[in-house]
């Protein structure tokens, strides 16, 4: 994938991701259903890596083409993950919205 | 980009229907899509958006079906989200961060973590809110822009 990354997020809660996800920001979570694309789309977030060895839905996998949204997967836990994209300089962002 | 006519206030109104997970969110896009076009600031739409998706989602959850009223006049866009019920008996308590009262399937999807009013508060500009019980809730925000 060629998309910027300006920072991360790890949450399964939908409302804190809204709250805040930053713009160009990676998402961790373990939710898997179709709702995750509609909050990247409106974040326009980097992309959504999901965690623990999840399968996304087929409709969630639709919805991703459809928007231009960038889905990955990984086996690693959202600790560990998180951990690992942090210490390769995946940061916070603690500007507003 | 809007001029100061009349005639250049866009007023839509989108259905919400109730417990329709598949399409939560759908309104926002197209809310979130207009606003883009209309040449309005990057970071104002993007409030717009976060405020609306919110609303939005309430109305999934907890109405039993309503409205996303959008108005767009040159200096300001206002929101509002109305329903038929079931109404919210106590708003401070509702407006608490972390309170809420979302069913458990509902929480299973990662909605209901009582954050969404606050959300809506923070992004805009002015939030009202009154509500009946048995009535229905109307939410109106206002965020300027320019």
């Amino acid at each position: 994938m060629d998309n910027e990354v300006s920072s991360g997020i790890c949450s399964d809660l939908l409302s804190w991701v809204m709250a805040h996800g930053k713009k160009d920001g990676m998402w961790i979570t373990i939710q898997t259903h179709i709702n995750i694309i509609a909050v990247a789309s409106l974040l326009e977030l980097s992309c959504i890596i999901i965690s623990g060895g999840a399968q996304a839905d087929p409709k969630t996998i639709d919805k991703a083409r459809e928007e231009g949204i960038t889905l990955l997967a990984s086996g690693l836990t959202s600790y560990e993950l998180a951990g690992r994209l942090y210490a390769l300089g995946v940061g916070i962002n603690d500007q507003e919205l | 980009m809007l001029t100061g006519d009349r005639e250049n206030i866009i007023e839509l109104s989108y259905p919400v229907a109730p417990n329709d997970f598949s399409a939560a969110g759908d309104v926002s896009a197209k809310v979130k899509m207009l606003l883009k076009h209309l040449g309005i600031d990057a970071a104002i739409v993007r409030r717009a958006a976060i405020a609306c998706y919110e609303a939005e989602l309430n109305l999934v959850i907890h109405s039993y079906g309503g409205y996303i009223r959008l108005t767009v006049s040159p200096d300001e866009i206002i929101i509002k989200a109305e329903d038929t019920g079931p109404g919210i008996p106590d708003i401070d308590l509702a407006m608490t961060a972390g309170y809420s009262t979302a069913p458990e399937t509902a929480r299973e999807l990662g909605f209901g973590a009582g954050m969404g009013l606050p959300n809506i508060k923070r992004c805009a500009d002015v939030f009202e809110i009154r509500s009946e019980v048995g009535q229905g809730t109307y939410l109106t925000i206002i965020i300027h822009h320019d």
